[in-house]
């Protein structure tokens, strides 16, 4: 029987985001190594791995724009001891709640029925797709976070500084000029 | 004579005041930090966000609006005081729509560098999300009062320095709102230019010169280059530099 891994089994999530948070993730550069020494992945866009199992530290980007988001939190929440909001969108609902003004059907009609260019447009209605909430929530509506990395995104060192306190079983600290909220 | 300077105690340590200064501004003379967003050094402090509070012999006060007295305790930096303001600050997050990385204001902006000064990582409670008005009549300024914070610092420009009275606050609680003073509410029927004083004192970005927005790059910002508490106590030591030199 193999040895039980020791490494922190770490899954990561794109909900409502742009995927910057992943990409700042990946501009950690050669830390990405260094970083491979101590973690796993589990469910990620980075593996293709789709449900998530029992983790360590779940990452999630991006807020809660539709039922599809809500139900990968509640599983990320279910399956990681420690459960992290990554990057404005996370936070606060970022860029995408921007539209938490409007009302659902005004945008949806002027997107697919009325706007500049739409020829015989019509609503999607394809069952598969998750239906869209009536206004954009950050994570912390829903579930519980455990901590809160803003930014948008994140920089690569206010990343790295993160996991590095979070894996070293330290409290995460962020000092100047690695809060950012922009 | 004697005239050795006054003194209070300022978490442990003595702080010099002349008479007639505020807690807030012989401590920032003295190289202490205090958190501020509704003072501003060249209007009379009005008290309203209580992001200064401090605790002058046991009793919360705003030590913007309390002044120096010999002798007095003051207590800044306990983490029931830092958490009330963070707190605070929390409330104005969450109470507005404040999205940074489409702001104009962002990197210049006292609310998001008061934040960074108090590790504030989220606005804690659940966003109310408000609809609140944008005016962009004026061929010159914009107004978006989802990022005001009502500090009444412009409300007091106007009609202080520039005695035009553009704005004033309606309302009470949590519908309490800055309105334009012009029978059709826009900016566009008021006086305001861009030279007036209302301009250049919104620490946030609700007042903002249309045409000038992002033109300073990421890195070479107000609070990119240094945090709110350096440059607070900086302008405050110019300020007595300068005085003590006249
Ligand atoms: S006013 Fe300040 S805190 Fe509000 S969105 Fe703009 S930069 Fe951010
Ligand atoms: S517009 Fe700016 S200066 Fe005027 S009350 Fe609001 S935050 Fe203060
Ligand atoms: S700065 Fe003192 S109450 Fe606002």
């Amino acid at each position: 029987m193999s040895e039980p891994s020791k490494k922190l089994r770490v899954a990561t999530a794109s909900l409502a985001g742009c995927f910057g948070c992943h990409m700042s993730l990946l501009d950690i550069d050669e830390r990405l190594t260094e970083l491979l020494e101590h973690v796993e992945l589990d469910a990620s866009p980075l593996t293709d791995q789709k449900h998530v199992g029992t983790c360590d530290i779940g990452l999630i980007e991006g807020g809660l724009c539709n039922a599809d988001n809500v139900h990968v939190l509640r599983a990320f929440r279910r399956h990681c001891k420690i459960l992290v909001a990554v990057g404005a969108c996370a936070v606060n609902g970022g860029l995408p709640a921007q539209r938490n003004h409007l009302d659902i059907r005004d945008c949806l009609q002027s997107v697919y029925l009325t706007g500049l260019g739409v020829e015989r447009g019509f609503i999607p209605n394809d069952p598969e797709l998750p239906l869209p909430l009536a206004q954009v929530h950050p994570l912390h509506d829903v579930v519980k976070i455990d901590y809160f990395l803003p930014g948008c995104p994140p920089s690569a060192d206010a990343i790295w500084q993160f996991l590095s306190d979070l894996i070293a079983g330290r409290t995460p600290q962020l000092g100047h000029g690695l809060i950012r909220y922009d | 004579m004697s005239d050795a300077p006054q003194t209070f105690v300022l978490d442990g340590e003595a702080v010099e005041f002349s008479p007639g200064q505020s807690i807030l501004q012989a401590a920032l003379a003295g190289g202490s930090y205090i958190p501020s967003l509704c003072y501003h050094p060249e209007f009379k402090p009005h008290g309203s966000c209580k992001v200064c509070t401090v605790k002058v012999n046991g009793r919360a006060a705003a030590s913007c609006t309390t002044p120096a007295r010999a002798g007095d305790v003051v207590e800044l930096q306990s983490e029931e005081l830092q958490d009330l303001r963070k707190n605070l600050v929390q409330f104005l997050f969450t109470e507005g729509n404040h999205f940074c990385p489409s702001c104009e204001q962002s990197g210049d902006c006292q609310l998001q560098a008061v934040g960074y000064e108090l590790g504030v990582v989220s606005g804690h409670y659940n966003p109310l999300f408000p609809t609140r008005n944008v005016d962009a009549s004026h061929p010159d300024v914009l107004l978006d009062l989802n990022r005001c914070i009502l500090c009444e610092l412009c409300v007091r420009a106007s009609s202080i320095v520039d005695k035009k009275d553009v704005f004033a606050l309606s309302g009470r609680g949590i519908t309490k709102h800055l309105v334009v003073n012009a029978e059709s509410g826009r900016l566009a029927d008021t006086a305001l230019q861009l030279s007036d004083k209302a301009m250049s004192v919104c620490p946030v970005g609700a007042i903002l010169r249309k045409r000038h927005g992002f033109a300073t790059p990421i890195g070479q910002r107000t609070f990119d280059k240094q945090p709110v508490s350096a440059l607070a106590i900086q302008k405050a030591q110019a300020k007595t530099t300068d005085e003590g030199t006249r």
